[in-house]
């Protein structure tokens, strides 16, 4: 069964003043997809977001959401659309209940409703102990539950989701992640900005962004599988001093130091990786293949890496 | 097309916000206090004891007398005695005194003379009235002047002339509705449009831009909200605020400065409410435009100057130049000055002023739609 498209855009870009921070971007978002936008702070991923929930206008391109034309339809299509923005967005001086009650009446649910729906969502996001207090005095992981609470309120098909995990632990990022989950098997449609790698990693297909300009998009087994390098690591005493050696070969691609091990990402077209290291190193050094990550596909997709292997 | 469920959860909002503030809270109090006791207590066009000197070359019982008279007037109060005109005048100067009383040293003959040709006994072959002494005066504030002017007038005599042989003024003025002439009288109904001008726009003027910084309107604007449920719920609340400082001022008014409170009360409610409504649209108007409360700051001021100066608030309509007339009139608060200063202190109903109101309806229906068809829900 091919499921059905739910966001679509063609050539989409946007330009401030003279700077494009988005150009050229064609997205394909499939129903019931979590779809990541994995970037640096600044590459693009908050304008692209705002533009495709139509609250900014693209400089270039054309966007469609659910079939619909978000320039001429937007408004058709709020009652379908969830955002949780970068930036807490609901009122600090609110208390938790009161910031739910007000999202839910503004999505026109009716009195009974709104009792019954905010019951349900404090319920489901452990925010029953918390509902009388004022939102800017709850932690960060709290102000994220409550954020993504009202943006489902309405029980939107599509959520947008901007960099949701930036002020949360790793706990609780995991919890963030199985109610994710939970939503897409119901059906939900997700778009989820991160700089995360491993937020990335669990994200059914994945963009790679850099200064506006899509880098790489699939699933991330099979960004990794596309890897035009080989990952190697090198293990001994003093490889910090063997780091900037190994730099400098002109087929190594990238050389980072994790504890006492290097990773090291040589050009596929070097047929004997191993072989290279273990003669540039000298004796004493551990030299392997190892698992490739998705760091290894970011780190490919962007700056030297993108430049040195096009 | 209007969604009441949303008017009314935007409205509860405020309200809610608008109890947290404290900042504002206070505002709504304090300011109407404040501004009610600096303008009630503070500036006041009743001149009295203004500082004055005195140089008396006549050194006579006659002249002392002439100094109580002055004196008991309490208009000026005598704080210096100089020995020549050129020390009297480098005192005016100086800020000392703001006047010098001088009596010649021919004070006793003049007023005799004069109190001769009053009597209509001819002096010499002279038939000019002669001043008897003279006021040295600042003039530099003309209202200060003015009221020095006026002891000019002063009744005096050495032969006791019955008053009836004094000189007559040519009118005779009898005052409407302020007898005693308290300035705080006209100043605090006036004061209610000044008070009302500020925290309305103020507080409208910043709404959305506030919004807008703290990143609510983001969320927002992805919601079904329609612009003018957003509007409406924005000012619905500041109504009951400006009520409230209504009140405050004209109660607190009556009690510690006597404003007369013997008016319609309809038409009390029914000018202050359009007036509340106009100014709260130019509020919103303004934060349609602002990008930053800074900004709606400046822009409230640049609207409340006026407001204080060219409504009549300060200084009277009719004396304005024709063009600062004109542009009073494209002000809210000129035509509530007008009006309240009708309903409060001459009794007046609100048919009476039908074209104030006329124009603050006006003021109120156009702001709202500008501000509504400027107010897109975008970021750009
Ligand atoms: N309103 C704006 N005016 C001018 N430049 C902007 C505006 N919004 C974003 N930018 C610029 O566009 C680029 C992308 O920003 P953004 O989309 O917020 O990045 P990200 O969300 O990936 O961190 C940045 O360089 C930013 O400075
Ligand atoms: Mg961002």
């Amino acid at each position: 069964m091919t499921k059905e498209i739910v966001i679509q855009s063609e050539g989409l870009g946007k330009q401030f003043n003279d700077y494009w921070a988005v150009s050229d971007l064609d997205l394909t978002v499939k129903q019931g997809e979590i779809y990541g936008f994995l970037g640096p702070n600044g590459c693009g991923k908050s304008t692209t977001i705002r533009m495709l929930t139509g609250l900014l206008t693209p400089t270039t391109g054309h966007i469609s959401i659910m079939g619909k034309d978000v320039q001429a339809h937007g408004e058709s299509l709020r009652n379908r659309l969830g955002y949780m923005t970068q930036k807490f967005s609901l009122y600090e001086s609110l208390s938790v209940l009161e910031n739910l009650e007000f999202v839910a009446k503004i999505y026109g649910l009716s009195r009974n409703d709104v009792k019954r729906r905010v019951a349900e969502l404090l319920q489901e996001y452990q925010l029953e102990d918390k509902k009388s207090v004022q939102s800017g005095a709850l932690s960060g992981g709290q102000k994220q539950r409550l954020a993504l609470a009202a943006a489902v309120i309405h029980k939107p098909e599509l959520l947008f989701l901007d960099e949701p995990t930036s002020a949360v632990d790793p706990e609780n990022r995991r919890a963030f992640w199985e109610q994710l989950f939970s939503l897409s098997a119901q059906g939900t449609t997700i778009l989820v900005s991160t700089h995360y790698m491993d937020e990335a990693e669990r994200c059914h297909r994945l963009a790679i962004l850099e200064q506006g300009v899509k880098r790489a998009d699939d699933s991330p087994i099979a960004l990794m599988e596309q890897l035009r390098v080989s990952v190697c690591e090198v293990v001994g005493d003093d490889v910090a001093a063997l780091k900037t050696r190994l730099a400098s070969l002109p087929s190594v691609i990238s050389v980072s130091q994790i504890g006492a091990r290097l990773r090291v990402l040589i050009n596929k077209k070097e047929s004997q990786p191993l072989a290279l290291l273990r003669a540039e190193s000298g004796g004493g050094y551990e030299v392997d293949f190892t698992r490739t990550n998705l760091e290894d596909v970011f780190v490919t997709s962007t700056g030297r890496g993108y430049a040195e292997l096009a | 097309m209007l969604s009441l469920r949303r008017l009314n959860a935007i409205v509860s909002k405020e309200f809610m916000q608008l109890a947290r503030d404290r900042i504002t809270f206070a505002m709504i109090v304090m300011l109407p206090l404040a501004q009610l006791l600096l303008f009630g207590y503070a500036i006041n066009t009743d001149v009295r004891h203004v500082s004055a000197g005195i140089v008396d070359f006549s050194q006579t019982y006659q002249s002392r007398q002439l100094i109580q008279t002055a004196a008991n007037t309490q208009v000026v109060d005598f704080i210096g005695y100089y020995d020549s005109i050129a020390a009297a005048e480098q005192a005016i100067t100086r800020a000392k005194v703001n006047t010098v009383l001088v009596i010649p040293a021919d004070f006793v003959r003049r007023q005799l003379n004069r109190d001769y040709q009053l009597s209509g006994y001819k002096v010499g072959n002279s038939t000019a009235q002669h001043s008897v002494a003279q006021w040295l005066i600042d003039g530099s504030d003309p209202l200060l002047s003015g009221a020095v002017a006026g002891l000019s007038k002063l009744p005096i005599s050495i032969k006791r002339l019955p008053m009836s042989a004094l000189p007559d003024p040519a009118f005779a003025l009898q005052n409407y509705f302020n007898p005693e002439k308290r300035s705080s009288v006209n100043i605090i109904p006036g004061l209610i449009a000044i008070i009302l001008t500020m925290t309305m726009i103020l507080f409208t003027s910043s709404a959305l831009v506030r919004e807008r910084e703290q990143g609510n309107m983001e969320f927002l604007i992805t919601t079904p909200v329609r612009p003018t449920e957003l509007m409406l719920g924005k000012i619905l609340p500041y109504i009951l605020v400006g009520f409230i400082q209504m009140a405050i001022i004209l109660f607190l008014g009556h009690w510690l400065f006597d404003v007369p409170l013997n008016f319609d009360m309809p038409s009390l409610l029914i000018v202050t409410l359009l007036f509340i409504t106009a100014s709260l649209t130019l509020g919103l108007l303004i934060s349609t435009k602002a990008k930053n409360q800074l900004q709606a700051m400046q822009m409230t001021v640049f609207v409340l100057l006026p407001a204080i100066l060219l409504s009549g608030f300060m200084f009277p309509f009719a004396a304005m130049p024709r063009a600062a007339q004109y542009l009073a009139e494209i002000l809210p608060a000129t035509h509530y000055v007008r009006s309240i200063r009708a309903v409060v202190l001459r009794g007046a109903h609100f048919s009476d002023l039908y074209f104030d109101l006329l124009c603050l309806v006006a003021f109120s229906v156009i702001g709202f739609m500008i501000a509504t068809m400027r107010f897109k829900k975008r970021l750009d």
